[in-house]
C-alpha cells in the first residue's frame, strides 16, 4: 500500500502522540514527583520496616511460585504436546482459563474452596489457615501465572519437534538423559522468557492477592498491597509514589529481559 | 541379520505395515524403496525401535529386539532433517552417545575425530549445526551414528532435504562408506534412482507390504509385477503390456518388424503408430508415438537408430518390443 | 484384536534376551542367540554398568506417559478447576432464584452495566489506535522505533496498582496538567486503554509483518486508491487479529481491578466496576452476591472468548478453502 508523505507522517503523529500521552507523560510525572524531594527521600521511603517486609514477602512469594510453575509448567507443555490423549483439548482450555478469569473473582473462588466456611475450610479449622496467609496468597499467585510457562514453552517443544530426542534415544540416552541434556536445552530460551512473565505477574499481581491477604502492614502486606494501603489508609501519597517507582524499576528490567530475550529467541 | 516377521502397524483404520516379513543380510545395504505411504519409514522405525508394532517380532543378529527400547537395540539412526542437536558443536553431537555411555574422555575425543576424518568434517570441530551446510549436517548424523559402533545403521531418506548435486555426491559417499565399515545399513527411499545406484538389495513396499525383495538388476529386468516395474524407471504401455522405452525398437518397414517380432517370446505385438515429436535427449532420442488405438507412449532409441529412420512428426511408423527381458515376466520363485 | 492377546503374550517377556520363537528358519543367525557376548557393541557391555541406560519394560514405558498426564490434570485442577467449582457452587447455595436475585440486585446490576459500557468503548478505542499503532510501527520508518517498540509491552509489565498511581499523579487530586479524572467514567477509561495497550497491536502487527505487499501492490496496479487498498485488501487481510485483539482487550477489561481501583473511585451505579462491586461483597460479608456476580462476570468473559474462537475460527477455515 502506497501511503503518500503527509498521511504517513500524520499517522505517525497520532500514534505517537497517543502514546506519548498515555504512557510516556504519567510515567514522566511519577518520576518528577517521586524523585523531586530528592533520591534520599526517595530511599528513605522504600526502607521503612513495613516497606522492606513487603518487598521480603514479594520475594518470598516469588521463590515458591517460580519453581512451581517451572516443573508443572513444564510437565503440562510436555504433556500437552506430545502426548495424545482424550481431553487434551480440554486441558488446553484449563490451562488458559486464568487469563480469562478476573484477579477479584481468582480471590474470590479460592475464599469459597479454602475458606474457613468453603469446601477445605476443616483446613482452616484445624489450625492450617490458608485464606489470609501466606499459602492463600501463594495460590492466588500461581492461579494467575499459571499459563505462562505452559504458554511460552509449548511452541517452542512444537517447532522442534521429536527428531532429536529420537536421534538421542537411537544414540542410548534414556528418559531423563535425553529430557536433560536434549530437551531442557532447546526449550531453554521459551522457558526462561515463561519465567520472566511470571516474575513479573507474580510480583505485580494485586486483586487475587488482596482479596485473600489480612493485609497487615509488615506482616502480610506484598508491595502492591503497601501501595495500595499507603494510599488508601495512610493517605501516604509521597510513599505509595515511591513504592510504585520501585515497582516500576522492577518492571523496566523485566521488559529488558523481555526484549533480550525476545532477540535470543528468534536468533535460534 | 535383522529379521522382520510378520509385522503389521496401523494408525486408526489405515495399515502402515500389513503382515510384512523381510530379512536383511549382515554387511548389507538394503534400500526400502516406495512410494510415500507405502510404510517403508514405519518399518524402518519400527526395526529402530521408535514405532512399537502392533503385532510381530523384530531380531537383529538373532536377538528379539520387539520390546526393546530404542537405547537397547544397538542400532544408528539418521533422520531425513538431520536431527542435529542444534546447541552442541559438531564434536559434541558426534560425541554424545559415547558421553551418555560414559567412556573415558580421551577415548571419546579420539573416536570423534576419527569419524569426523572419516566423513570429511575435520576442522569443523568446533563449529554449530547452524553453520553447516545440509550435506554436512547430514555428514555429522551419520558420524554420530556411527560412533557409538552400531550393529546396523538406518537411515531415514537421509538425502531427502537436499539438492540434487549434493545428494548424488552423498549417496556415492554413502557406497564407498558401507564399502569401508561393513556395517548392514538400511535406507529408506522414495527415489528409484537412489536405490538401484546405491543399495546392493532393494525391497520395494506398496501399501504397506512388500512387492518384491532382490538385487536391483533382477528387480529393474524381471520385476515381480506391474508395480515394481513401474516404479523401478519409466515404462510404456505398449498393446496392454509394459515395456521400459528403450526396449521399443521402431521399424519403417511392417513386415521387417513383424519378422522380429516373431522371435519375441509373449511379445505384446507388431503396433502401428503415428510419430509426435521427436525430442533429443543428448546420446538418446526419445520418440513419442500415438498408436492407432490413440493410446500414446514413448520409445527411446539411439541416436543413430534415429538418424537412420529419418523420422518426422506426423510420419506413420511401427513399433515392437525387442526383448522379453523388460516385459512382465513374473518368477514366482522371486515373488514375495 | 491381534494387538491386545500379542500384549499379553509380550507381558512376562521384556526381561530375557533370548528370542523365544525364531520365526522362521533363515532368521536365527549361528551366533545369534548371545547378544552379549563377545564383540558386541558397547552398548551391551556387561562390564560397564554405568553405560548401560536403564532398562525399562513394555509395562513401565507405557505407564510413565498416563501418570504424567495424571499429575498434571491433577495440579490443574487442584489450583484452577476446584476453586472455580467452589465458586459456582457458592454462587447457586441458594437455588437458581438466589442467584438470580443476586445478579439482578440493583447496585450489581449497574456495576455490571458500568463494566460493559466502559470495556466496550476501551475495547473499541483500542480496535482503532491499536491498529494504528501497530501499522506505525511496521510500516514506518522513524528514529527510536524500536525503543517505542518495546515501551508496548509497558503496561503488561507493570503492575496493575502501579499503573492506577502512575495514572492518578498526572489525572488525580492536584493534577499538573489540571484535567480531574478522579472518580470519573473517564477515568476509568484511560486506566483500562493503558492496560489493555498492547492486546490489538500486538495481536495486529505479525499479521502486518506477514501481509503480502505483492497483493497491495496488484490491487494498486489495477487502479485502486490507499483507501480503496486499505479498506478492501488491507483490512480484510487484518480483520481476524484486530477482532481478536480487540476481545482479548475486552475480556481483559471486565475483569480488571488493580488499575480502577484507586481512579475509579468506587462510586455505586457511577463509577464501581464489577469487579469492585464483588470486593465490597465479600468485605460486607455477603459471600453468595459476590460469588453470583463472579460467575456473571465470568460468563460474560466466556461467552467472549467463545465468540472470538468461533469467528477465528469461520475466517481461518474460509481462508483454508481459498486456497
Amino acid at each position: 500500500m502506497r501511503v503518500s508523505r503527509g498521511i504517513r507522517l500524520s499517522l505517525r503523529v497520532v500514534a505517537l502522540g497517543y502514546l506519548f500521552v498515555l504512557l510516556a507523560v504519567p510515567i514522566g510525572v511519577i518520576l518528577w514527583r517521586t524523585f523531586e524531594p530528592g533520591l534520599s527521600e526517595f530511599l528513605a521511603s522504600i526502607s521503612t520496616p513495613a516497606a522492606r517486609s513487603a518487598l521480603n514477602l514479594s520475594l518470598l512469594i516469588v521463590a515458591i511460585t517460580v519453581p512451581v510453575n517451572v516443573v508443572f509448567g513444564v510437565a503440562t507443555a510436555l504433556a500437552l504436546v506430545r502426548g495424545r490423549f482424550r481431553g487434551r483439548g480440554l486441558l488446553q482450555a484449563v490451562v488458559d482459563l486464568p487469563f480469562a478469569v478476573s484477579p477479584i473473582v481468582v480471590g474470590v473462588a479460592l475464599i469459597m474452596l479454602w475458606g474457613a466456611g468453603g469446601w477445605f475450610g476443616a483446613l482452616d479449622q484445624a489450625g492450617f489457615q490458608v485464606i489470609f496467609g501466606i499459602p492463600g496468597m501463594v495460590l492466588a499467585t500461581i492461579f494467575v501465572t499459571l499459563p505462562f510457562v505452559v504458554r511460552e514453552v509449548e511452541p517452542v517443544l512444537h517447532e522442534i519437534g521429536q527428531e532429536q530426542e529420537q536421534a538421542a534415544s537411537t544414540l542410548g540416552a534414556n528418559g531423563w538423559q535425553t529430557f536433560w541434556r536434549i530437551t531442557l536445552p532447546a526449550i531453554r530460551w521459551g522457558l526462561t522468557y515463561g519465567v520472566v512473565l511470571t516474575v513479573a505477574r507474580a510480583l505485580g499481581e494485586f486483586g487475587a492477592v488482596i482479596m485473600v491477604s489480612s493485609g497487615f502492614p509488615g506482616v502480610s502486606q506484598t508491595l502492591t498491597l503497601l501501595v495500595h494501603s499507603r494510599y488508601i489508609d495512610d493517605h501516604n501519597t509521597y510513599g505509595a509514589y515511591a513504592a510504585a517507582t520501585l515497582l516500576m524499576g522492577i518492571a523496566l528490567v523485566v521488559l529488558l529481559l523481555m526484549t533480550v530475550l525476545d532477540r535470543k529467541r528468534s536468533d535460534r | 541379520m535383522i529379521t522382520v516377521t510378520s509385522a503389521r502397524k496401523n494408525y486408526g483404520s489405515f495399515a502402515a505395515l500389513d503382515d510384512v516379513s523381510l530379512d536383511i543380510p549382515s554387511g548389507s545395504l538394503t534400500a526400502l524403496l516406495g512410494p510415500s505411504g507405502s510404510g517403508k519409514s514405519t518399518l524402518l522405525r519400527s526395526i529402530a525401535g521408535l514405532e512399537e508394532l502392533d503385532s510381530g517380532t523384530v531380531t537383529i543378529e538373532g536377538r528379539d529386539v520387539t520390546d526393546e527400547p530404542p537405547q537397547r537395540r544397538g542400532i544408528g539412526f539418521v533422520f531425513q532433517h538431520y536431527a542435529a542437536f542444534k546447541h552442541m558443536t559438531v564434536r559434541d553431537n558426534v560425541a554424545f552417545g559415547l558421553t551418555i555411555r560414559k567412556r573415558p574422555k580421551a577415548e571419546t575425543r579420539k573416536k570423534v575425530d576419527e569419524l569426523l576424518e572419516i566423513v570429511g568434517l575435520d576442522g569443523f570441530q568446533h563449529r554449530y549445526p547452524a553453520q553447516l551446510s545440509g550435506g554436512q549436517r547430514q555428514r555429522m548424523a551419520l558420524a554420530r551414528a556411527l560412533a557409538v559402533d552400531p550393529q546396523v545403521l538406518l537411515l531415514d531418506e537421509p538425502f531427502g532435504a537436499l539438492d540434487a548435486k549434493v545428494r548424488t555426491d552423498l549417496r556415492q559417499w554413502l557406497r564407498r562408506l558401507h564399502d569401508e565399515v561393513h556395517v548392514t545399513t538400511v535406507l529408506v527411499t522414495h527415489d528409484q534412482e537412489e536405490a538401484l545406484d546405491v543399495a546392493d538389495r532393494i525391497a520395494v513396499l506398496n501399501k504397506g507390504r512388500i512387492e518384491q525383495v532382490g538385487d536391483p538388476v533382477t528387480l529393474y529386468e524381471r520385476p515381480a509385477n506391474d508395480f515394481v516395474m513401474g516404479f523401478l524407471g519409466s515404462v510404456a504401455h505398449l498393446g496392454g503390456q509394459l515395456v521400459r522405452p528403450h526396449d521399443i525398437a521402431l521399424e519403417r518397414d511392417r513386415a521387417t518388424a513383424l519378422a522380429l517380432d516373431a522371435k519375441v517370446v509373449d511379445s505384446p505385438g507388431v503396433i502401428d503408430a503415428v510419430v509426435e515429436r521427436v525430442v533429443p535427449l543428448g546420446f538418446e532420442v526419445r520418440v513419442e508415438l500415438r498408436a492407432e488405438s490413440g493410446e500414446r507412449f514413448a520409445a527411446q532409441i539411439t541416436r543413430r537408430d534415429a538418424a537412420e529412420l529419418q523420422l518426422r512428426e506426423g510420419e506413420k511408423i511401427h513399433a515392437r518390443a525387442t526383448g522379453r527381458s523388460s516385459v512382465i515376466d513374473v518368477d514366482p520363485a522371486l515373488a514375495i | 484384536m491381534t494387538s491386545d492377546t500379542d500384549q499379553q503374550r509380550r507381558g512376562p517377556r521384556p526381561g530375557t534376551d533370548v528370542a523365544p520363537l525364531p520365526p522362521r528358519p533363515d532368521a536365527t543367525a549361528p551366533d545369534g542367540i548371545h547378544p552379549h557376548g563377545g564383540g558386541a557393541p558397547p552398548y551391551a557391555d556387561p562390564g560397564d554398568a554405568a553405560a548401560r541406560p536403564k532398562h525399562h519394560g513394555r509395562g513401565l514405558r507405557a505407564l510413565r506417559r498416563p501418570l504424567g498426564i495424571g499429575v498434571v490434570t491433577l495440579w490443574l485442577s487442584v489450583i484452577v478447576l476446584l476453586p472455580l467449582a467452589a465458586l459456582t457452587v457458592a454462587a447457586f447455595d441458594e437455588g437458581l432464584a438466589g442467584f438470580w436475585e443476586a445478579v439482578t440486585a440493583p447496585a450489581a446490576v449497574a456495576a455490571l452495566w458500568v463494566t460493559v459500557l466502559v470495556s466496550a468503548i476501551v475495547a473499541l478505542v483500542n480496535a482503532v489506535v491499536g491498529t494504528l499503532v501497530a501499522w506505525v510501527l511496521v510500516r514506518d520508518e522513524f528514529r527510536g522505533k524500536r525503543f517505542v517498540n518495546a515501551v508496548i509491552d509497558l503496561p503488561f509489565a507493570l503492575p496493575t496498582i502501579v499503573a492506577s498511581i502512575v495514572l492518578l499523579s498526572l489525572y488525580g487530586p492536584n493534577s499538573p496538567i489540571g484535567v480531574e479524572l478522579n472518580a470519573t467514567r473517564w477515568g476509568l477509561v484511560v486506566a483500562l486503554l493503558f492496560v489493555t495497550l498492547p492486546f490489538v497491536v500486538r495481536s495486529v502487527q505479525p499479521v502486518l509483518i506477514e501481509a503480502d505487499h505483492e497483493v497491495e501492490e496488484a490491487a494498486a496496479s489495477l487502479g485502486a486508491s490507499t483507501w480503496t487498498t486499505f479498506r478492501r485488501i488491507v483490512l480484510p487481510t487484518l480483520a481476524p487479529a484486530i477482532l481478536s485483539g480487540t476481545g482479548l482487550a475486552f475480556a481483559r477489561a471486565i475483569g480488571e481491578y488493580g488499575s480502577v481501583v484507586l481512579i475509579g473511585g468506587n462510586i455505586p451505579r457511577e463509577t464501581q466496576v464489577a469487579s469492585q462491586y464483588i470486593q465490597q461483597q465479600i468485605e460486607i460479608d455477603r459471600p453468595l452476591n459476590a460469588a453470583a456476580v463472579s460467575v456473571a462476570l465470568l460468563a460474560i468473559a466466556f461467552v467472549t472468548l467463545l465468540l472470538l474462537r468461533v469467528v477465528s475460527g469461520r475466517s481461518q477455515r474460509r481462508e483454508e478453502r481459498d486456497a
